[in-house]
């Protein structure tokens, strides 16, 4: 098949881009360790009160400045509904659902995850400025889905 | 090919049908567009009656299935036609009619469910949000619908293959064919999410649903489905806009060649709407990032035709210099100012595009509003844009009548309307989006979170944009019914590119389908197989269902 000349350049230069970036996110992900939240743990969405570590919800401190977050998600809400953590503490948000797939997400950092009925989700963040950062949630989920909201407070 | 070729008054009715339904249901998604808009803004209080989530299901509905699929159906069985003497043969055209009533009938059920607040599951049905059996039923029966629609333009390519062996078929009915090649292809996906999980399970056949597995399938066809939007307008980029600015299809070739790269990558890169998803491996996610990021490439080969198609156009018409041709270019012709604002936009939306597909950037921006602004810019103005512009001509070539002056300035000023309306819409919903502001949300400050106040001036501002797009969609209605039933009688012309003289010889294989589909089925089954074998055989726990509206 005939490709014009020109073609071909735009062509090379066009996939040559292309190459470039997937092999930056191939480094990112897998060099960096930094792929995306996509824990592979499940629950049964019917015992989600039963089943450790949702039985206890609520924040648990895992080593110096370290924090475990566990935060069930439910129509139309986050329990615990407010988490405060001193500045500089790093968080690993851990959330599953107790009915319909729910979003994860604080504005302002990359914190965004999807929290689906069956499955249980990871996501961590450093907070390095105090204030209080909004929880919400970010995949419709029904009538109430825009109160659907929990804060993090760091001081 | 002469150029005083008519569709016939029998295929004429048939895509009139089609087009006529899409553009009804294209205006009334355009009125809960702008509500919409205004709620966010929180300009207005929808009244209780009348919830956010159900206008934002209709609009959805009807815009992205209904609009699209019904205009797809009339545009193309209309070109095979044109290729074709003006004809279709019974076989196409009875098919073409079976199918757009089946359509009809699961549009109407799916908006009666929707209405009656039965169904605010929006258009992509999360389970385990369980909407009325009759939703689903009546999305599966648009599917088969424009399944059977697509049967009958597979009659119509088997027929001509027929009667012209070992000839090339005509570019438009080969591209209009690997267009519904693909849509057969993915909408596999969504119809076994449907007709196995969702309707047995709605129906309370079975308790529990693999919510996963269901995610999973909605968008094995979830993206392809945008593919299955552009594609209809690259057809009217390659083989129609090259006749209105009186030139030349570019490359036979290279038209066939961007088709069929379209059929082998669209469908196996659905992960990478799942990307910020549990239960499923990083290394499956970054595969289907790799396939998403090579579906450019087409869209690279495409920005190079279509300036070799104006500039050689603008050469043969006598322009000189390096950029000569741009003043040839038809600038006063509706036919081509509007497709040339699609062209414009779908450069920043192809942009947006990658940045989505990019598994870590994605997690600034999923699921935030980011994403409708987006999809505003690809298929609500590329693709509309590109729609509205076929509509002009194509309508009353359809109905014997002729465009006019007024038309002509008038569906100029629609493009410049709707350019407008986005230019302020779709740039607040990207910088909200960067700002963390969710999609699919109704209007709220999360009570007096200051964050989320401080996104109000650009939800109006959004809003602004949407009451120039609801005025622009006003004027459209208006010019598609004038120009369908009013308008003086006469001859519009309807606008087929002859390929260049001078383009080189097509490679036989370009058109021998049994190979691509198969590389396409094996590119899936490396994409998917795997997955959704594991999906089936080790299911997560299952989720029963809820209505939570
Ligand atoms: C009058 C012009 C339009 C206006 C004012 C408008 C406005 C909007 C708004 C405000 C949203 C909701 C944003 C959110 O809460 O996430 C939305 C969603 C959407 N729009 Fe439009 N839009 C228009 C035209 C279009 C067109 C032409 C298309 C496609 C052909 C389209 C397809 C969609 C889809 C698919 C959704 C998402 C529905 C969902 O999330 O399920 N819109 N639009
Ligand atoms: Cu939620
Ligand atoms: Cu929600």
């Amino acid at each position: 098949m005939h490709i014009h000349r020109y073609e071909k350049y735009w062509l090379m230069f066009g996939g040559g881009i292309i190459i470039a970036f997937i092999v930056a996110l191939f480094v990112n992900a897998f060099a960096m360790g930094m792929t995306p939240p996509s824990d592979l743990q499940r629950v049964d969405p019917k015992k989600v009160e039963q089943t450790a570590p949702f039985d206890k919800p609520g924040l648990k401190q895992v080593g110096p400045n370290e924090y475990e977050a566990v935060m069930v998600s439910f129509a139309f809400g986050y329990n615990p509904n407010q988490i405060e953590v001193p500045v500089g503490s790093k968080v690993t948000f851990i959330s599953t659902s107790k009915d319909v797939v729910h979003g994860f997400q604080i504005p302002g950092t990359n914190v965004n995850m999807m929290v689906v009925p069956g499955h249980v989700n990871k996501v961590t963040h450093t907070f390095d400025k105090p204030g209080e950062y909004l929880i919400l949630c970010n995949e419709y989920c029904g009538a109430a889905h825009h109160m659907m909201m929990a804060k993090v407070i760091v001081k | 090919m002469t150029q005083e070729v008519r569709v016939d008054q029998k295929a004429a009715k048939l895509s009139l049908s089609y087009i006529l339904v899409a553009f009804i249901g294209f205006g009334i998604a355009a009125i809960a567009g702008l509500l919409q808009g205004l709620d966010r803004a929180q300009l207005i209080t929808l009244p209780t009656w009348l919830n956010y989530y159900q206008i934002l299901t209709a609009h959805g509905v009807l815009m992205g299935l209904v609009f699209t699929t019904f205009f797809i159906e009339g545009f193309l069985f209309s070109g095979i036609a044109r290729v074709q003497n003006g004809k279709l043969t019974p076989l196409g055209l009875k098919l073409g009619w079976v199918g757009f009533w089946v359509m009809l009938i699961g549009t109407v059920m799916g908006v009666i469910t929707v209405l009656m607040n039965d169904a605010s599951v929006l258009f992509t049905f999360y389970a385990p949000m369980k909407a009325s059996p009759f939703f689903y039923i009546g999305a599966a029966l648009i599917v088969v619908g424009s399944w059977i629609g697509g049967w009958g333009m597979f009659a119509e390519y088997r027929n001509w293959k027929r009667n012209n062996p070992g000839k090339f078929s005509p570019l438009f009915l080969f591209t209009a064919v690997a267009t519904m090649t693909l849509w057969q292809i993915c909408t596999l996906g969504v119809a076994a999410e449907v007709l196995f999980q969702l309707i047995p399970w709605s129906l309370g056949m079975v308790d529990t649903v693999n919510v996963l597995l269901s995610r999973t399938l909605l968008w094995f066809f979830g993206h392809p489905l945008v593919y299955f939007w552009l594609m209809p307008a690259y057809m009217t980029w390659y083989l129609i806009m090259p006749k209105i600015i009186g030139g030349k299809v570019f490359s036979d070739s290279i038209t066939r060649l961007v088709f069929v790269i379209f059929v082998l990558l669209s469908t196996p890169i659905g992960f990478h709407h799942q990307l910020m998803e549990p239960g499923i491996d990083p290394k499956w996610k970054f595969l289907h990032v790799a396939l998403t990021l090579s579906i450019a490439i087409p869209s690279l080969i495409t920005a190079f035709t279509m300036f070799a198609t104006f500039e050689l156009a603008g050469r043969a018409k006598g322009a000189t210099g390096l950029f000569g041709w741009f003043r040839k270019l038809p600038w006063k012709d509706a036919r081509f100012f509007s497709l040339f604002l699609a062209m414009l936009w779908f450069i920043p939306a192809g942009a947006g595009g990658i940045i989505n597909a990019s598994n870590q950037l994605n997690q600034v921006v999923h699921n935030t509003i980011w994403v409708t602004g987006h999809f505003h810019l690809t298929i609500g103005t590329a693709v509309a844009l590109t729609f509205f512009c076929v509509s002009y001509w194509l309508i009353p070539h359809l109905t014997g009548r002729k465009m006019t002056r007024t038309t002509n300035e008038l569906g100029r000023l629609q493009a410049v309307l709707w350019s407008i309306g986005m230019i302020f819409m779709s740039g607040s919903m990207h910088t909200l989006g960067l700002l963390g502001g969710p999609r699919r949300t109704a209007g709220t400050t999360y009570m007096n979170d200051p964050t989320a106040l401080s996104w109000i001036p650009f939800h109006k501002l959004a809003a602004l944009g949407g009451a120039f797009l609801f005025f622009a969609a006003m004027l459209q209605v208006g010019l598609v019914l004038y120009l369908a039933f009013k308008a003086p009688k006469g001859e519009q012309e309807y606008p087929m590119g002859d390929v260049a003289e001078d383009a080189a010889e097509t490679p036989r294989i370009l058109e021998r389908w049994p190979v691509w589909i198969s590389v396409a089925v094996i590119l899936i089954l490396v994409a998917y197989g795997y997955p959704i074998a594991d999906m089936i055989q080790n299911p997560p726990p299952g989720a029963p269902g809820v209505r939570t509206w």
